[in-house]
Order: C-alpha cells, then structure tokens, then sequence
C-alpha cells in the first residue's frame, strides 16, 4: 500500500507539493481562528518550506522521483543535441535491428525447440558416408527402409525409432487434372506424431495402422496449411486428393505451430512412410533420415552402442551380395560408426547449409554493434567532457557520484530505447526480406518467424548490453568529476584518450568487417562466373512424369512435337536438367581396367539435347533416334582421364548393367559441361541415350531453347502441348535453367549482399565517429591552432598536429582489424571460394575503403582548423 | 517546564493516544489536544508535527482524509488503523515499562 502511495506520489510530485501545502497552510489558518496573532502563528511554525521538504521525501520514493528528472533531464540533453542524438539513435537502430533479424534467423533455423513434448530425448543417426568418388566424407543422414527394420527392432528396449523424410514440394490435385497444386510433403513412420505429443485439431493422427504396407492411402494436414488452403473448413475430413496415381484420403489436421521437423522448411501434409511402397523392400533407396525418441534414462550413448553391432551386422550381409574390389574402402565401410546428435531444434538440409553462415552474419551484425556503441559513446564522452562543468557544479552542490552515473546512465537509456525501437522495426522487415532471398528458385526457404517471448527476451537482453556498452565509459568519467579542477575558469584539459582509443577499435571492427567483405564478394564472383560449358539462357527444364507402363515408348515423339510449338528453337530430353542437385555416379572400365576409384557422372540424353544446351560436340557425331545402350558420348575431361587426351571416338568403355558390365561404343566427345555444383571441378561425364524411344523412364526433363528471353513465356503452352501430344505424361516442375544454376551459389550472393550492407553501414559509423572525434579535437583547440597560425605556421604542419594521433589510431586499427580478420577466416573457410585474406584483391578493398572513408571524415574538421581566424580566437579571451 | 525535544520519541504515542479516544481530528487540533491535556506541560513544536504525521501515516498507523469543515475550510483528518492500535498498545507498554523502571530508580535512589 504505502509502496504503492509512494510511487504514484513520485509521479505527480506537483500534486503531493499541493497536497502538503494546503495542509500546513490550514494549521496556520486554525491557529489565527483560535485568537493568535498572524505573525507569531507564522513564526512559532517555522519554515513551511523545511516541513514540506520532509513530508514529501516521506511520502513519494524519492529514487523514482530522481530517476524521473535524470530521465526528463536526459531528454532535454538529446532535444538540445538533435542531429547527433538522431545519428545515435539511427545507428544503434539499425545496428539493434541487424542483431535482431539475425537472432530471429538464427534461433528459427538452429536453436527454437520443435514444439513437441520432451524435445530433448529426440535424437536422430548419421553415419560417415563416403561418395564414389571418395574424395569427400561428410555425415551421413539417410538411410534405407529395410536397415531401418533392422535397427528399429535393435532399438526396441532403449528408444522408438522413426522413419521421417525430408520435406519436399511434390504436386497433388484436389479436384481433376487442371487444378494441380504444388504442397510441401513429409512422410513420417505412422507413430510418429503419436511420440511427439501433438494433438489433433481435427480428425485423428496418423497411426501405425496407417504405417503398414496395404493400408488404405491416409494423409493429414498441418494446421497451417488448412488454414491457407481451406480457411479451416472441418467438411475437410473425408475428402480426398490424387497423388501420383493414388487417392490419399485426409483423416486429420495437425495441432497450431507444428509445421514439420525441418527448420527452413514447412510441411503442408504429412504421410505415412508406406505410401512410398515401392522402397520400402529396396535396400539400394535411401530416402529418410531415422529419428529416436529415447525412453526414460537412456542417454544418446547407449543408443548408439545398442545400434552399432546391427549397423555393422547389415553392412556385412550387404557387402557378401555386393563385393567391392577395394580393400581399403571395404574396410572404410565396415569399420564405420553410427552417431547419434540431437534433433531437438529439428533436422534440415537448411541447417547444415546455413549453420555457419547465419552465424556468421550474427558475428558480423555484432561487430556493427559495437561499432555503433563506440560511436555512441563517443559522442557522450565528447559531450560530457562539455558537461564537465556542470557535473562539477552537482557534485559541489551534493550530488553523489551514483547520482551522477545514474543521470548519464539515465541519457544513454533513453537513446537505448529509442535505438531499440528502430531496431525492432528494421527485424521486423529484414528477417522475412532475408529468408525470401534463401532459395530463389521455385522452392523458397519458409520459416515461421513468431516475434515471441524469445524474441522480447533477447532484445530486452540486448537493450541493457547496449546501454552498458555505450553508456559506462561516460558514466564513470561523470563520476570522476574533481569539481575544484571543473569549475575553474580558463582552459579545460583536452582528455582524448578514450576518444582515440574508441576511434581505434572502430577501425578494427571495421576492418574485420571489411575483410568479410571482401572474402565473401570475391567468393560470390568467383562462383558466379565459373564457366559452365552450356548456356542456360533461354532454356527452359520441364521435368515429367510418365504413367507409361515399362514397355511403353513415348518420350522422343514428344519431343517432335514440342520443337514445333511456336518461339521454341529446339527440345532435347535428359534424364535430369543439368545443375539440379541429381547426380548419378558410377563406376567405368575403359580397356578392361578400372581407373582407380573414380567414378564417373551418367546422365541420360537424346539427340538435341547437346544443341539445345549448347554444348559443343568436338569429335564424332551426336546421338541418333535409332541408337541404344551400345553407344554413348563423353566429354573432354573423360578423354583427358581415361584415353590421355586421344580422340575416344571409336573407344569401347564398359559400364555396370544387370549384373555384368556393359561395353559401350563411343561415338561422340562434347565438351566439358558443369553437370552439378559450381564449387567442383567439371568432372569426366558420359552421357547415355534415351533407350531408343525413350522406354522405361518413369521421369525425365524437356530442356526446351526459346527464341524470347525469358523461356518461362512458353511453359504454359509446354505443358499443354505435352498433355496432348502424349496422354500419359505430365509437365510437373518447371524451372528455367539459369534458376537451376543460381541456386548453387545463393548462399554466397546472400553472404555477399549482407556483408556488403554491413559493411557500408560500419564505414559509415566509423567515419561518423572519426569525424565527431576530430571535430570535437578542432573545436577544443582553436586557441592553441590560432595562436600557431598567428606565428606563421604552415596548413601543412596544423592538418599534421591535427591528424596525427588519428593516423596513429587508424593504423593500430587496421594492424589489430587485419590481425583479427585472418584469424577469423579460418572459421570462414567452409563458406569461401577459391579466395583467402591474404589475396591482394582481397585486401585491397578494406584498405581502399578505410582510406578514402578516413578522408572524407578527416577533411571537414581539417578545413575547419585551417579556417581559424587568429583574431578572432585570440579576442575570445 | 519540558523543553518540546523531551517530546522525542513519546510524540507518536501521544498522537495515537489521542487519535484512539477522539478519532478524525485535524493537525491543530491534535496540537491542541496535547496542549489541553497536558495542561500545557507538553507543547509540540508545530512544524515537526506534520512529518511525524506523515510519517506514522506511511507506516500504516494512521490514515488521513480531507473533510471540508463547517466555516467552509478544508482540513485533513486522521484516525488510527488496527495496525495503529496494536502500535499503541505496544508503545503503551513500552512506556509504562520504561516510565516504571525510571520511577523505581528515583525512589531507591
């Protein structure tokens, strides 16, 4: 109560004041009514002004009444100062927002739990993988059905293990043909949602029932996508949807926020893991990655070591149908251990990806954040130095030194808060504009963004950081105050040590920043502009699908038909476009003799298809209709590995087929072609025909040339034109080719254009604050500067006296920014392309860029102290 | 005759003793009351009642309102809370405990 009475007090101390008043003013009143005398009422009562000053500090809180008038105080400081408040609070601002957007990012993609009970016992298994070409070995993540039978029942007493693929865009009809759409689908071992604990909005879960391979074809919805598709229509239930050939019938929704288990990705319809029924007995498809929920008290540990002999036990087995001739890889395979890491943020491809990216955005996101309190500070410091004397006159007059913290500590918190505030809206737009630049093509990157407590927290957290950051060094200096040295009239000490050295650690943030920069533009460069060997503009890929049984031949004739629609100039088909993520390797004899380990790129390809991707055929002839098997065309980097150089043509190479190898006629050699990824050399490829007519292909990709330049023009008709020409195909995905080859470098035009705005902002906060400091310098020393100019010094030697601890501070700067940013780069070797700190083009840029930034902030407080007039200053006194 | 300080420390007992037989009296009136009742032996320095009033009224002891008077004034008035009257009681005590023992010295002295 009396807390209470006090606090509302503070806030209206006008009121109390009143209050008091009236009620001494009363007393004196009475005394007059009961026959005293006025003037002996008066003085027998002593000071009003003395009774009124204990009563009130009895009565409000005193501590809130004095931070209220260091908080007003502190606004009229900010009002009096406007640009330079506004310039901190712009940049902290906008500092404040890049922190929060990358915190937003950050914790959506890495760190927020899935919303499911119990997130930590969720683990999930890698296993070292070792590709074809065993050059590269990273963790593995997917694993076949029937190993997964096998360490499910291995598992048993220690966790529930859950088949749970990834999520991915696959097109799906409600109503006919016409009205496909394209969802995000997951399929998931039926229990699975059942051990995550979520509730059904509507309908049931799915169930292991569902889960066994001749149950009738369910599927349910996520809350999110009911909401968009159906706008939450419970009529929903029952209805069904064709997918491939099937009708999936929906039988639930899921619980509100669960949007699957990859961050980066969200999940439109959730499946049972046997509606892909074809790999469920197909030890060669790997397509999911195994989930454990441990069961109480078992640690990821005994999982894993429960797992490991059924995990080596299978290999085994697996290794006898399928001998592998290389020792050393047999070995390799064997011996490979299971991991268990845990899943309890999710599990995505996007994480893997974007791990270190993301964080290091978030780093260099801080880093601009100290720039921005060291600016901050800066000014302060430079303004309380202004303030000297009336810091001094408050402590003379009683303040305590507490006191004085508090009231500068009171301006940078409001400077903090408005900062905030600006930051706040900037997270509010940068995150969704980052996650919309993720994956460009046709697939965007989808996040729930939720601005929540976690969100509230970190900022509130980021909002004290700054404010001790930026607000401490002033504070403690206000504090310092020695009054008799303040007051003194005549000159106040220029103390501009902490100044240089805020200037000095802005350099080398900025340099750090700068040299980030620079590696990651540079990447950026290098990746986009490695030469491909065909030319995606103008070319369109539309993958279909075929509902053609095995026999069936009715690919090629499409092609005839598509190459007459009018703007197209020429079809071919493959397998799969060129630069998708497919990949298929094998193993090739050349002679009879295997060629070491490596294994070669296969893609298949029909006549035209090396026009129409313009590749260039070298040697030989292109593929005919009437060709099978028996012939296949490589490029240059294959004749470089396996004939020396020599023109293959007329060359015999042998590849696997059922069970014994193939020999194969060369009959063309193209050149070198990029066929997946830009960061690897173009590796030795062979290219195989269509089977005559194109029999037995289940999916396969029209690459279509267009005469107009954007080849997205025809896909309507394209899609058409393929439906009519051959009822049993289908256009599904549809990408234009210079898409399939940006999507492998959009991590580092993302990096590229973040660090370049990072850095354009850190250069402009750090010539703002040299330019504050050196003007500040200029300002303090006109007497001095004016009496040198009086007795005939040069322009020269005043911008030397003026700049020359500047330069000292920058060159410190950039030595510490240069020492600071190799070391960096080691963590940032993972996101780099041909390209270190220490190329010169690298380097360069930071320098050039501090240089001319120095400057441009030097030169207006260099002209100001050259314009001194002597007269003028020296009259001053 | 006691000089007002001697008052130091008696003053809330004596305001609360006061309060619990005439409750909702103003700031003079308590003076005067303790003037009255005392037969003009206690005088209490006028100013420093009004802190003191405060003062009990922030611990909860008394609580205060503004009544407007007949002659059409203003005035604000107090009466003791129950925590005010468990106050009393053990200021009471206190005194009559501190008093006794005083008077016990006095006489065997």
């Amino acid at each position: 109560m009396s807390l209470l009475s006090r606090l509302a007090n503070a806030l209206r101390p006008s009121r109390l004041n009143r209050d008091i008043d009236e009620e001494l003013e009363a007393h004196i009143q009475d005394a007059i009514e009961a026959g005293r005398d006025p003037e002996e009422a008066r003085r027998a009562f002593g000071s009003v002004l003395r009774h009124r000053e204990s009563s009130r500090d009895l009565r409000l809180a005193t501590w809130l009444e004095a931070l209220l008038a260091d908080l007003t105080f502190g606004w009229r400081q900010l009002n009096k100062h406007r640009a330079a408040s506004l310039a901190a609070v712009l940049s902290l601002g906008l500092a404040i927002g890049a922190c929060l957007a990358a915190f937003r990012l950050i914790d959506a993609l890495l760190l927020r739990p899935l919303p499911v009970t119990n997130p930590q016992s969720l683990v999930y298994l890698t296993y070292p993988y070792i590709d074809n070409l065993a050059t590269v070995q990273y963790d593995g993540e997917i694993f076949d059905y029937p190993q997964f039978r096998i360490l499910k029942t291995a598992a048993q007493p220690y966790a529930e293990l859950l088949a749970i693929t990834g999520t991915s865009l696959n097109a799906l009809s409600f109503g006919g043909e016409e009205d496909r759409e394209r969802i995000h689908r997951q399929m998931l071992s039926g229990t699975t949602l059942g051990s995550f604990g979520i509730q059904p909005a509507l309908g049931r879960l799915l169930t292991a029932a569902d889960d066994q391979p001749n149950a009738s074809p369910v599927a349910i919805l996520s809350y999110e996508y009911w909401t968009r598709r159906f706008q939450r229509d419970p009529s929903i239930l029952g209805r069904k949807f064709r997918y491939g050939t099937t009708l999936v019938e929906i039988v639930g929704v899921t619980q509100p926020g669960f949007t699957g288990t990859e961050p980066g990705a969200m999940t439109d319809i959730f499946a049972p893991t046997a509606s892909n029924a074809k790999a469920l007995d197909n030890p060669h498809w790997g397509w999911f990655r195994v989930w454990a929920r441990l069961r109480d008290g078992v640690t990821p540990e005994q999982l894993r070591d429960a797992l490991q002999p059924a995990f080596r036990a299978n290999r085994e087995q697996r290794i006898k149908n399928n001998p592998n001739d290389d020792a050393h890889r047999r070995e390799q395979y064997l011996n490979a251990k299971l991991a268990v890491h845990t899943a309890a943020s999710g599990v995505s491809d996007m994480q893997r990806e974007y791990r270190i990216a993301m964080l290091v955005v978030g780093a260099v996101a801080a880093l601009v954040l100290l720039i921005a309190c060291a600016n901050a500070a800066s000014l302060m410091t430079a303004r309380s130095v202004a303030r000297a004397r009336e810091m001094a006159l408050r402590v003379s007059i009683g303040a305590g030194r507490a006191r004085l913290v508090q009231l500068v500590l009171c301006e940078a918190f409001l400077v903090a808060v408005a900062a905030s505030l600006v930051g706040a809206l900037v997270a509010w737009q940068a995150a969704p504009m980052v996650v919309a630049r993720l994956q460009p093509s046709g697939a965007p990157a989808r996040f729930l963004l939720p601005l929540d407590a976690r969100v509230a927290i970190f900022a509130l957290a980021l909002l004290v950081l700054v404010v001790l950051l930026f607000g401490c060094i002033p504070a403690v200096r206000a504090s310092r105050t020695a009054p008799a040295a303040a007051l003194r009239t005549g000159a106040q000490p220029a103390r501009l040590g902490v100044l240089h050295a805020l200037v000095a650690f802005q350099v080398a943030l900025c340099f750090v920043i700068h040299l980030t920069t620079g590696l990651f533009t540079t990447t950026a460069q290098r990746l986009t502009t490695q030469p491909l060997g065909f030319q995606p503009q103008q070319v369109l890929a539309v993958e279909a699908v075929s509902r053609l049984g095995n026999k069936d031949r009715g690919w090629q004739p499409v092609i005839r038909q598509l190459a007459q629609l009018p703007g197209v100039e020429s079809v071919g088909l493959s397998g799969w476009p060129l630069m998708s993520n497919n990949a298929w390797t094998s193993p090739v004899w050349v002679n009879g003799n295997a060629l070491g380990s490596e294994e070669c790129y296969v893609l298949f390809a029909s006549p035209g298809f090396f026009e129409t991707m313009r590749i260039a055929l070298l040697q030989g002839r292109d593929f005919r209709i009437s060709d099978d098997k028996a012939s296949v065309i490589v490029n240059q980097a294959f004749a470089r590995r396996y004939f020396d150089g020599a023109n293959p043509v007329g060359q015999f190479v042998e590849l696997p087929g059922d069970g014994k190898r193939e020999r194969m006629a060369v009959t063309g050699l193209v050149a070198d072609a990029r066929y997946t990824g830009l960061r690897e050399p173009i590796r030795p490829t062979v290219y195989l025909p269509i089977d005559s007519e194109g029999a037995g292909l289940d999916w396969g990709t029209y690459n279509i040339r267009t005469t107009a330049p954007d080849p997205m023009a025809v896909s309507s008709a394209v899609r058409n034109e393929i439906r009519r020409a051959n009822p049993k195909l289908r256009a599904a995905n549809v990408h234009r080719q210079t898409e399939l080859v940006e999507q492998h470098s959009v991590r580092e035009r993302l990096l590229a254009l973040l660090s370049v705005f990072f850095a354009a902002t850190a250069l402009l906060m750090a010539a703002l604050g040299l330019f504050g400091v050196l003007t500040y310098a200029v300002t303090q020393r006109r007497k001095e500067i004016g009496i040198r100019l009086a007795l005939g010094s040069t322009a020269f030697a005043i911008t030397r006296s003026v700049t020359a601890s500047t330069g000292r501070m920058l060159l410190l700067g950039a030595i510490a920014g240069l020492g600071a940013g190799l070391l960096a780069q080691r963590y940032l070797e993972s996101l780099l392309f041909e390209t270190a700190a220490t190329d010169p083009a690298v380097l360069a840029m930071p320098l050039l860029a501090l240089l001319s930034g120095t400057l441009l902030a030097c030169l207006p407080p260099v002209v100001r102290a050259l314009r001194i007039d002597p007269a003028t200053t020296l009259r001053e006194e | 005759m006691p000089k007002p300080d001697s008052l130091q420390g008696s003053l809330d007992l004596l305001v609360l003793k006061i309060l619990s037989r005439r409750p909702r009296l103003h700031g003079y009136a308590i003076m005067a009351a303790i003037g009255e009742m005392s037969e003009e032996v206690l005088k209490v320095e006028e100013g420093s009642l009004y802190p003191a009033l405060h003062r009990m009224e922030e611990a909860g002891w008394i609580r205060a309102k503004w009544i407007t008077k007949e002659n059409g004034r203003r005035a604000r008035i107090y009466e003791v809370t129950a925590a005010g009257t468990k106050q009393l009681e053990a200021e009471e005590s206190r005194w009559q405990a501190v008093t006794g023992a005083v008077n016990r010295v006095l006489k065997m002295a």
